[in-house]
């Protein structure tokens, strides 16, 4: 129940995905509000907020990844190309690697800034900052990064989003499902479908 | 002849330490009835804080632009009075980004609250030359005892110098953005040059 199996995920590995996944979005959601905002103590506690969550999410993405090492993959379900194949690792790889590269990189811009404000993580841990060149020109190069991997990740993202719909809406396969903790789902997918199972014998 | 000229250097010798000795406690008992009198205070004046930040360091700077008037009461410490302002407008910081913070409606609403004042309602003497000022500081239309502590640094005919410290709750007046990355209390550091007048 805990652990993958070769057919599904397992609750913490459906846990990390989920959380993860909405505090993502809502940090693009939240990073794009903030910098726009004019009203400057808002603004100030808003930054706050992005920065604790950002480094959330880099200690959850951590230790999600230290599961993954130690646990089983589920394989694919059958009927998936081998572009499909691909395309689905490599937009996963890159998930995985702006869940790190974001948050340092946002790190970074703390770090370089010369307003050196500290990091007060949810006012609970004192992060120091980075040993990286301070200077306006250097806050200005990580703010580019960050912003530009940020909003990378953003379309990437999407896509990831559209690729399970479809997987779900079009394709019809379990792909969505598991990763929403559904278990085994029989072979063939008709008479695994409860609704279908229901309409059909309405219809019968 | 050597008699007196003996006579003479026993008596500078002994009337030199004396003169040591007493001097200091003679400029004590000179000072309040030396140097009462009003003044205002010179712009040569500076006005420090510091707001210290969690891990240590912390925002310092002054104000460059204030105001302002006092009254030392002969005999009477007590009956002193003083009236200042700060136009927070002048805030600096060496850090412009900071110091337009500080000048926005985050803390100071510079535009809405131009001015920054503090009224003495009551001065007591702590010792020969330090004294406690408690008065009413208002900012951003918020008014709220606040205190300090005044040193006389140096003094002549026409101009007294004081230093003058004190913790400000800024939480008090509506300013505690950043707050608790950026403590709560503004340090003041001040150099009061008052000129007669
Ligand atoms: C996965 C985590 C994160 C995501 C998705 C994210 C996303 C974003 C986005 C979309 C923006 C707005 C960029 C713009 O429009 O200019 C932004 C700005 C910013 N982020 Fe993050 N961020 C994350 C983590 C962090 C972390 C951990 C920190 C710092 C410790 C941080 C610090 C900042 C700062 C300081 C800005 C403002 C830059 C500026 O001055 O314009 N971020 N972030
Ligand atoms: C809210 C919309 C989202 C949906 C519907 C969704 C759906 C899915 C599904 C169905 C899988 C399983 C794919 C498989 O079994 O091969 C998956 C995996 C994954 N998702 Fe999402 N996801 C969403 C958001 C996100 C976001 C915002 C991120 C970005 C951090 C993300 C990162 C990942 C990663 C890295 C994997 C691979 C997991 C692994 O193989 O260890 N997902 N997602």
């Amino acid at each position: 129940m805990l652990r993958n199996d070769a057919e599904s995920y397992g609750v913490v590995t459906i846990l990390f995905h989920w959380i993860i996944a909405v505090i993502f979005l809502g940090q693009i959601l939240l990073g794009y509000l903030m910098v726009r905002t004019g009203n400057y103590a808002l603004q100030f506690s808003l930054f706050q907020w992005h920065k604790s969550l950002g480094f959330l999410i880099l200690l959850l993405s951590g230790l999600r990844l230290l599961w993954r090492m130690v646990n089983p993959r589920p394989r694919m379900p059958d009927g998936i190309s081998r572009i499909e194949r691909a395309a689905a690792h490599a937009a996963h790889g890159f998930l995985y690697l702006a869940l790190f590269v974001i948050p340092l990189t946002g790190w970074a811009v703390a770090s370089s800034s010369p307003l050196q404000i500290p990091t007060y993580a949810f006012n609970l841990v004192v992060i120091p900052p980075l040993p990286l060149a301070i200077s306006d020109q250097a806050e200005a190069f990580w703010t580019m990064s960050h912003a530009w991997l940020a909003y990378l990740s953003a379309i990437v993202a999407t896509a990831h989003i559209l690729a399970a719909l479809h997987h779900h809406f079009w394709k019809r396969d379990a792909v969505l499902l598991r990763m929403l903790g559904a278990r085994r789902p029989a072979p063939v997918r008709p008479h695994a479908d409860p609704l279908r199972i229901a309409n059909k014998d309405t219809r019968s | 002849m050597t008699i007196a000229r003996t006579c003479v250097s026993a008596i500078l010798k002994a009337a030199i330490p004396l003169l040591f000795a007493i001097a200091p406690a003679l400029a004590n008992a000179d000072t309040l009835a030396d140097v009462a009198g009003r003044y205002r205070i010179d712009a040569s004046s500076r006005i420090g804080f510091v707001v210290e930040q969690i891990g240590g360091g912390g925002i310092s700077g002054d104000f460059k632009k204030f105001s302002g008037v006092f009254a030392l009461n002969n005999g009477d410490i007590s009956r002193s009075s003083i009236e200042f302002t700060l136009f927070p407008e002048s805030v600096n910081t060496g850090q412009s980004r900071i110091e337009n913070f500080l000048r926005s409606d985050a803390v100071f609403d510079a535009q809405n609250f131009p001015t920054v004042t503090f009224k003495s309602t009551h001065i007591t003497q702590t010792s020969a030359n330090t004294a406690t000022i408690d008065g009413i500081l208002t900012a951003r239309g918020k008014s709220s005892p606040a205190s300090f502590q005044a040193s006389l640094a140096t003094h002549d005919r026409n101009a007294i110098v004081f230093h003058v410290e004190g913790k400000v709750m800024r939480s008090r007046y509506g300013m505690d953005v950043g707050t608790p990355i950026y403590s709560n209390v503004v340090q003041f550091n001040m150099t009061i040059h008052g000129q007669r007048g």
